[in-house]
């Protein structure tokens, strides 16, 4: 099933991209070609498969619930691009 | 001083003898970089104070009369998605152009202990998504073979350093295939350690559940060297795991008689250059002559590796780069005046084509009814691949296959087509699908082009890999070093 | 008109009180200076990663455990992706399909019936930051300022089944939960301070009715009083519009305190798609049984236990008992005085009377308390000991929580010592009914009520510290 415009313009809003309608068009095509080319995995039955999220044998890694010093405030804020009292500073929201 | 074509292991000991200081060693570095990275441009940031005040330092230690550590004063560099505290970690992605983290990666950290100097940052594709430094946000790197080629990518620029002389060793990291495959395009020995082998803390996530931090170096013993002083598990990576680090470079030795090794032949088939497949093949009767038990051997699953990675990569990724959002840190268009413009100018203009691409992709991989036919399908495939390494390494203690379908392509030969690009992690990516161990070694050239020989083994078994490249490097029975560059 | 019912469900967010954050060490303490408490993996800065408090996963398993909920055996993380400048990853690391507790009820009590409301769901996940708009409000803000310090405070939240039917059931029901939560020590549970949160899903149908109508959401109930207020507004909202033959909008709405209203946050159009898919940066959790019944065998009295012990061995009333066991930090201050004073049921009226007065109209929690119990306690030991009177009493401790004052101080301070001096008294008594012929004849022309005026009289003229029994006595001799 091809990938329609709308579908690609509706997953850039859930990207926070911005696309023009040429690269709208240039990546529905090349989506749409990757995808096709995914389809390949439709071969296989993988109905009673496990999925594999995580190669490693291994669970439960904790740290102990015990307080360390972070990094000073104006550090945090060191590469902000606006801040304003300590905080970081972004445009209006609504 | 000629100090391209020095090894870690040499370095050390002259070192050691007192024949030359490490700030000594660090000039001629940084002056060969001068002098030749206009032509290869591996380097983003040339990090010089950086580097002669940590090789003074080492020389002051040394003067104190004691034996300096294997890496100590040894001029070295990173790739830009490494975190180094205070020095811009820019991933060759405009949205990072300016951003200095406040913190060291873990594998920083350790090689700092032990007294590496760090010349500068590597190129790679914009946070490590391509195959050639293509995709690098600034410039493309050249191949030191010809300049006119890709050095591979993502870690480009370390694999080009390290032929190029411009450092002795450097760490790349990959995701799939991201350290081997320029490696083999470079003809230098590049190894993705176990998953969980080395911290990941610090390393800028592409695809965290498949990214690993290795070493680029110019012999299989550096190798050794390197990866013994990144290993091990840290506190701060929940993936990392607590099994001791064995001295590797103590475990090399020339004989593997008796040791089994597999040749897939899934790795030899259609797309894989006709020269490649025989340059592989003469290395496994370097082997065999030495007494390794070569068979053939088969991964049914091979052919699926690429599709379901394109799957789960994209979709970690995704997530993992909705961060760069301008709020922070990095770029952000000052000019949008409400948060869902800034966000989407300044991800649009702050990623490059190909980021957006594999943001899309994975986006639309995991968004509401596609999860199961894209997403979970992939983890299933995953299970299928890992399964047929479980099998084969039952039998064998090692599988041989080349490193990337072809040699080192000419630049912009494959920008135009995604998929063909894609197909140059054909073999690279199914050990990262499986979290297995593999390097890539030279073994041959191919109308003068470097070719590379990957050597995969289980879990946790670097040992023996390294072992096994060892020995072949040790009977090759030829060099493989880049043609010396004409310097101005 | 139809009669409706409403189906209500309750989505809470409770912060755990452990030092340091979920996924790194930073401190959880409330009001430090913005962007103080911060690390770069709370920060979400390139390459960092996550590592679990063992802390949390083990106040997680106690307050399912309270609520009596299945723990898993296996459980996992998961990323919830979505865009907000208060999430520093723009994701949330919380747990999808696979929560660590399942299947459990909590047992509420309405008008002295029990009703078990189920627990669909409790699981973990990290907080966000806080936003500050400017112009106090985001929809006429030009910018906002972010703070950190809050992004990776542990949460639990805990996902009720739709079985609440009214919105005074909701209220009780999250009072319960708090009282659980506080009970096992897992949270504070301070409204006020955002460490419990309440989202409410609702719809409205026929009664009788077996399917469900269309439901909203609601945000933004900052107090069991706004809870409750705004799902009356919904429910009235939602019924007026089918009765008017229109149809429900399944949309999110937030609770406007001001104007008392719901007002539409965003559609089902707008709504998000989250993409959640397993968090790569954490292992899996494998709950052992042993560890489970260790945390079960750590787990204190709870309400329902407590409200038993009251009854039975102080002989409370079941309703004193109720009231006072809602609150853990209530129930132990109350403990604590019986403890000292051997009166329980003058400390509950009290306790229940003027403390939780004060409280509540001050908007205080009793942790917060200027009265401490040793306090209370002295206050009704001079009482008793005829010190001061009841009436004083009450004075003294309306002055005590509002100076922290002790008792003793603030009597001796401002002479307000009972007077016991019969000679005093008579004094007094002569000049009012010197002053009150009328009222000394009525009295003494059989008009009863007469006496109780002149009483009044001797205790306006000594502030109210005139011992009554002794002024009824000389009154009645004199007259």
């Amino acid at each position: 099933m091809p990938l329609t415009r709308e579908e690609v313009e509706h997953v850039a809003m859930l990207a926070r991209l911005e696309l023009s309608k040429e690269e709208t068009v240039s990546y529905t095509n090349q989506l749409d070609s990757i995808l096709e080319y995914v389809e390949k995995l439709n071969e296989l039955d993988v109905e009673n498969v496990e999925p594999t999220a995580h190669v490693l044998p291994i669970n439960n890694v904790f740290r102990e619930d015990e307080v360390k010093e972070g990094i000073p405030r104006d550090v945090a804020l060191s590469n902000a691009p606006d801040k304003e009292n300590g905080q970081f500073k972004v445009p209006k929201i609504v | 001083m000629e100090v391209a074509r020095l090894k870690a292991h040499e370095i050390h000991e002259m070192l050691k003898k007192g024949e030359v200081s490490a700030r000594e060693l660090t000039e001629a570095f940084l002056d060969r970089i001068e002098k030749v990275d206009d032509k290869i441009r591996a380097y983003v940031t040339i990090t010089k104070e950086k580097a002669l005040e940590q090789a003074d330092k080492v020389d002051a230690f040394i003067r104190s009369k004691e034996t300096p550590e294997m890496l100590a004063g040894i001029p070295m560099a990173l790739k830009d998605n490494l975190c180094t505290k205070d020095i811009k970690t820019t991933c060759s992605s405009k949205i990072l152009y300016n951003y200095k983290p406040p913190y060291n990666a873990t594998v920083v950290e350790k090689l700092w202990e032990k007294g590496a100097v760090l010349l500068g940052k590597l190129n790679m594709d914009e946070f490590a998504m391509g195959s050639s430094t293509e995709n690098s946000g600034f410039f493309t790197t050249r191949n030191p073979w010809d300049l006119e080629r890709v050095p591979g990518g993502s870690s480009g620029g370390s694999a080009a350093a390290v032929a190029a002389g411009e450092a002795v060793y450097t760490l790349g990291s990959d995701t799939g295939g991201s350290i081997r495959q320029p490696a083999s395009f470079c003809g230098v020995v590049g190894l993705k350690p176990t998953y969980g082998r080395v911290s990941r803390y610090g390393l800028v996530a592409f695809a965290s559940s498949l990214d690993q931090i290795g070493p680029i170096t110019k012999d299989v013993k550096d190798c050794a060297f390197v990866l013994k002083a990144i290993a091990g598990y840290d506190p701060m990576d929940s993936t990392s795991v607590n099994a001791p680090v064995p001295d590797y470079e103590k475990m090399l030795d020339d004989n593997i008689k008796g040791l089994r090794v597999g040749v897939p032949k899934e790795y030899f088939g259609s797309g894989i250059s006709e020269e490649v497949k025989d340059k592989v093949r003469k290395a496994v009767d370097v082997l065999e002559n030495l007494g390794a038990i070569c068979e053939e051997t088969s991964l049914p699953h091979t052919e699926y590796a690429l599709p379901a990675y394109y799957i789960v990569a994209p979709a970690e990724a995704s997530s993992n780069l909705a961060r760069y959002d301008g709020v922070q840190y990095g770029y952000r268009n000052m000019k949008a005046d409400d948060l869902i413009s800034m966000y989407k100018t300044t991800r649009s203009e702050g990623f490059g084509p190909e980021v957006k691409r594999r943001i899309m992709l994975g986006t639309y991989a995991l968004s509401s009814g596609y999860y199961d036919a894209y997403y979970l399908k992939a983890l299933k495939v995953r299970t299928l691949i890992k399964q047929d390494f479980d099998k084969a390494f039952e039998k064998f203690d090692v599988l041989v296959t080349p490193t990337t379908p072809t040699t080192a392509f000419k630049i912009g030969e494959r920008t135009k087509d995604i998929i063909s690009m894609y197909m140059s992690d054909l073999l690279t990516v199914p050990a990262n699908m499986a979290g297995i161990p593999a390097i890539s070694v030279p073994c041959g050239l191919s109308e003068g082009l470097p070719v590379g020989m990957q050597i995969m083994a289980k879990p946790f078994a670097e040992d023996v890999l390294l072992k096994v490249a060892y020995a072949y490097e040790c009977h090759r029975g030829f060099e493989i070093t880049a043609p010396e560059l004409e310097v101005s | 008109m139809a009669e409706y019912e409403a189906v209500i469900g309750l989505e809470v967010h409770a912060e755990l009180k452990t030092k340091s954050k979920i996924f790194c060490s930073c401190s959880t303490e409330f009001g430090a200076e913005p962007n103080t408490q911060v690390c770069p993996v709370c920060l979400g800065l390139p390459g960092t990663l996550p590592v679990l408090n063992k802390k949390v996963v083990e106040y997680a398993i106690k307050a399912a455990l309270a609520l009596n909920c299945k723990i898993a055996e296996y459980s996992k993380f998961d990323r919830k992706n979505y865009f907000y400048p208060d999430l520093p990853k723009n994701y949330q690391i919380s747990q999808y399909d696979l929560p660590i507790a399942t299947d459990g009820y909590l047992t509420i009590n309405i008008d002295g019936k029990e009703k078990r409301i189920g627990i669909t769901r409790l699981h973990m996940e990290e907080d966000a930051g806080k936003l500050v708009h400017s112009n106090d409000d985001i929809s006429r803000a030009d910018y906002s300022l972010v703070d950190f310090n809050r992004a990776g405070v542990p949460l639990i939240e805990i996902v009720s089944k739709p079985d609440i039917r009214t919105p005074e059931e909701a209220r009780i029901y999250l009072e319960q939960l708090k009282a659980i939560l506080q009970y096992t020590d897992v949270s504070d549970c301070k409204m006020q301070e955002g460490s419990l949160r309440c989202d409410a899903n609702v719809s409205v149908r026929p009664k009788g009715s077996s399917e469900f109508g269309t439901k909203t959401e609601l945000k933004n109930m900052n107090s069991f009083k706004a809870l409750q207020k705004a799902l009356e507004y919904e429910i009235n909202r939602q019924i007026e519009l089918l009765e008017k033959g229109l149809s429900v909008v399944q949309e999110t709405r937030t609770w406007n305190e001001q104007k008392g209203i719901t007002e539409t946050l965003r559609s089902k159009e707008e709504a998000h798609d989250y993409r959640y898919f397993p968090e790569p940066d954490l292992v899996p959790l494998v709950i052992s049984r042993d560890w489970v019944e260790e945390i079960r065998k750590s787990l204190p009295e709870l309400p329902s236990e407590r409200k038993q012990r009251l009854i039975r061995d102080y002989g409370l009333p079941e309703y004193d008992a109720e009231v006072i066991t809602r609150s853990k930090a209530l129930a132990d201050f109350y403990d604590e005085c019986v403890k000292i004073y051997d009166n329980p049921k003058e400390i509950s009226n009290w306790v229940m009377g003027e403390l939780l007065r004060l409280l509540n109209a001050n908007n205080m929690e009793v942790e917060d308390s200027p009265i401490k119990p040793k306090d209370l306690v002295e206050l009704l030991e001079l009482q008793n000991k005829g010190i001061i009177s009841g009436k004083i009493a009450k004075q003294v401790f309306d002055e005590m929580f509002e100076t922290g004052k002790d008792a003793e101080t603030i009597v001796n301070e401002k002479n307000l010592v009972q007077i016991n001096d019969a000679n005093e008294i008579e004094k007094i008594v002569d000049k009012v009914m010197e002053e009150n012929p009328k009222s000394v004849e009525d009295y003494r022309n059989g008009k009863e009520r007469a006496l109780k005026f002149l009483v009044g009289q001797v205790m306006k003229e000594t502030k109210g510290k005139a011992n009554p029994q002794l002024v009824n006595e000389i009154l009645k001799k004199k007259l």
